[in-house]
């Protein structure tokens, strides 16, 4: 992609003193991605507003959700990253199809998810049917919580870190190798910094997904308040019986979501975009 | 190099609006009306009058039933097109005050009927019941909490799912256990117990039945209608007196553009024909207005 549309980018000077195009046409997309979000945050009230924050059961299912989706981002990290080492470095075979089944919870509908997990995690799965022998249940727990994110998170940061991993110059891991790093230290201090920008913007982008799971969520886990009762689970029953609540979880779901990310890009950041430009 | 670039990036382009003339092909034609989930074809008729279309919301517990009645009024009224909203009662009604096309409105609560007759686009007293729902207890098929009786549901660590409070058949479910709380053949912490035992509250009837047919959990509640036609569950029956029985009010809306239609429709539910069909599917008959 950068190849094909910023090399030309690049070789025109910038234009000046006329009129720029591009922000009336990107106006019709940014209304429509605003206004829905507006709309959220002026239905209530401050005070209304407020008090639904305020609702002990509102305040669980935050602190629940804030909770597993950094389980599930730290799991993604952890289990994500050396697969994404391992795509990014080696040709393989079948590394394609490996490419490709990590892509697959992206376009999968999360409900499709929760369902393959409760056939091999359930009761009478492949998995859960030994646990459930040894006296072990996953489902309806905070683990299945935690595993239906990371499950739908996770393709999110292997994606990132494999362009992060790839970027990385093969000559500057060969030339510590010789200077007599080991595989471990190469990938310590070498790899791992230089492919940082993209992997922070993979946990970011992870955690967000995690944070917005449902469809995953409500099937494997279920819905219990304050075990297994996230926002977005709490949302769609809070719109069944109560408009406040959900619009109230709504807000603080977006507002998470946009000042998380925010900060990621601030802090780390600015170079996330800077780093993308050729 | 330039050229080249722009021939790749003009066949990207035409790859995707290819890909995307090809989806977009998929989808049925001429679907003009809103949120439309089951369109039962129009039935080779030999005299058609002019076509038209009914739209029917109705409670997601419906639906099955409802595709044969939608069905079987087509082929009584050539020309006629029944196309099904099924969703919750609550959210039926929800689109209904928010304006959505509808043409009649079938509810699995009378609380959800009297929504949409705040509304305004139902007429007061225009709604009439006309079928009947109740509880009924479903284990799993091969009940590994060995639960034969109702007083079973409370002993510990029997992994229960209950609807939701927030979905009517939920909030059955919590009356149903206030009866028994208070019934001389059960505890009077039964309900306690019951609720202690519980491990998700699903959104919606069918999850309830989908988790116990997997095996997930050991016991759930639904109506009995949700067992037409499913394998992998046992009921338990609930006793009459301990029973909460769901009525299922049907009105037309004042504002359809076919209110001739949308009455005939009310009509051929209300009707013996309609009723056996609902029969089949696990309703009971009305109890009256």
């Amino acid at each position: 992609m950068r190849a094909l549309f910023g090399s030309k980018a690049t070789r025109r000077p910038p234009v000046r003193h006329r009129p720029e195009p591009w922000w009336a046409l990107s106006l019709p997309l940014l209304a429509f991605l605003a206004l829905p979000l507006l709309g959220l945050l002026f239905y209530s009230s401050p005070e209304e507003l407020w008090a639904n924050l305020a609702r002990p059961e509102v305040r669980t299912a935050v602190g629940l959700s804030l909770r597993t989706s950094t389980w599930a981002t730290l799991a993604a990290v952890l289990l994500g990253t050396p697969l994404a080492y391992l795509l990014a470095r080696r040709e393989f075979r079948g590394r394609l199809l490996l490419d490709n089944l990590i892509d697959l919870p992206i376009v999968l509908p999360p409900a499709v998810a929760g369902l393959a997990l409760l056939l091999v995690f359930g009761r009478r799965g492949w998995v859960g049917a030994p646990l459930d022998a040894l006296g072990l249940r996953i489902t309806f727990t905070q683990l299945a919580v935690v595993m239906a994110q990371t499950f739908i998170a996770v393709p999110l940061f292997v994606r990132a870190a494999v362009i992060g991993f790839a970027a990385v110059e093969p000559e500057l891991e060969d030339a510590a190798a010789i200077d007599g790093a080991n595989g471990w230290q190469v990938f310590r201090r070498i790899s791992l910094p230089l492919a940082r920008r993209s992997l922070l913007t993979g946990v970011a982008l992870a955690w967000a997904r995690a944070l917005g799971e449902f469809g995953a969520t409500i099937i494997f886990a279920g819905n219990f308040p304050g075990r297994t009762q996230t926002m977005p689970l709490a949302i769609y029953l809070g719109f069944e019986m109560e408009l406040g609540v959900a619009v109230g979880l709504s807000v603080i779901l977006v507002g998470c979501s946009f000042v998380v990310l925010l900060l990621i890009k601030l802090v780390f950041g600015r170079a996330i975009w800077r780093n993308s430009r050729p | 190099m330039i050229t080249d670039e722009r021939k790749r990036t003009w066949r990207l382009i035409s790859s995707i609006g290819l890909l995307l003339l090809l989806l977009l092909g998929c989808q049925p034609a001429g679907g003009e009306t809103a949120a439309p989930t089951e369109v039962s074809a129009v039935t080779g008729a030999t005299a058609a009058p002019e076509a038209a279309t009914l739209n029917v919301f109705a409670a997601a517990s419906l639906s099955d039933a409802f595709n044969e009645i939608g069905a079987a009024f087509s082929a009584a009224n050539p020309g006629a097109t029944v196309v099904f909203n099924f969703a919750g009662s609550n959210q039926l009604a929800t689109q209904i005050t928010e304006g959505a096309p509808a043409d009649v409105f079938a509810s699995a609560n009378a609380a959800q009927m009297e929504v949409a007759v705040a509304s305004g686009r139902i007429d007061a007293g225009a709604a009439q019941q006309f079928v009947t729902n109740r509880l009924v207890v479903v284990t799993p098929a091969d009940n590994p909490a060995g639960i034969t009786t109702l007083q079973d549901l409370a002993t510990p660590d029997t992994l229960l799912v209950l609807a939701a409070e927030e979905v009517p058949v939920g909030r059955y479910s919590l009356e149903f256990l206030d009866l028994a709380a208070a019934d001389a053949a059960f505890d009077s912490g039964f309900k306690e117990a019951v609720l202690a035992n519980v491990v998700s509250y699903e959104e919606n009837v069918r999850s309830v039945l989908n988790k116990v047919a997997l095996g997930e959990a050991d016991a759930g509640i639904v109506y009995t209608s949700d067992l037409v036609g499913v394998e992998g569950v046992t009921a338990l029956e609930i006793p009459d007196a301990l029973n909460v029985v769901a009525q299922y009010p049907i009105a037309p809306l004042n504002d359809s553009a076919q209110p001739e239609l949308a009455a005939a429709f009310v009509e051929w539910v209300l009707s013996d024909a309609g009723q056996a069909i609902l029969g089949n599917y696990g309703f009971g008959p009305s109890s009256g207005q």
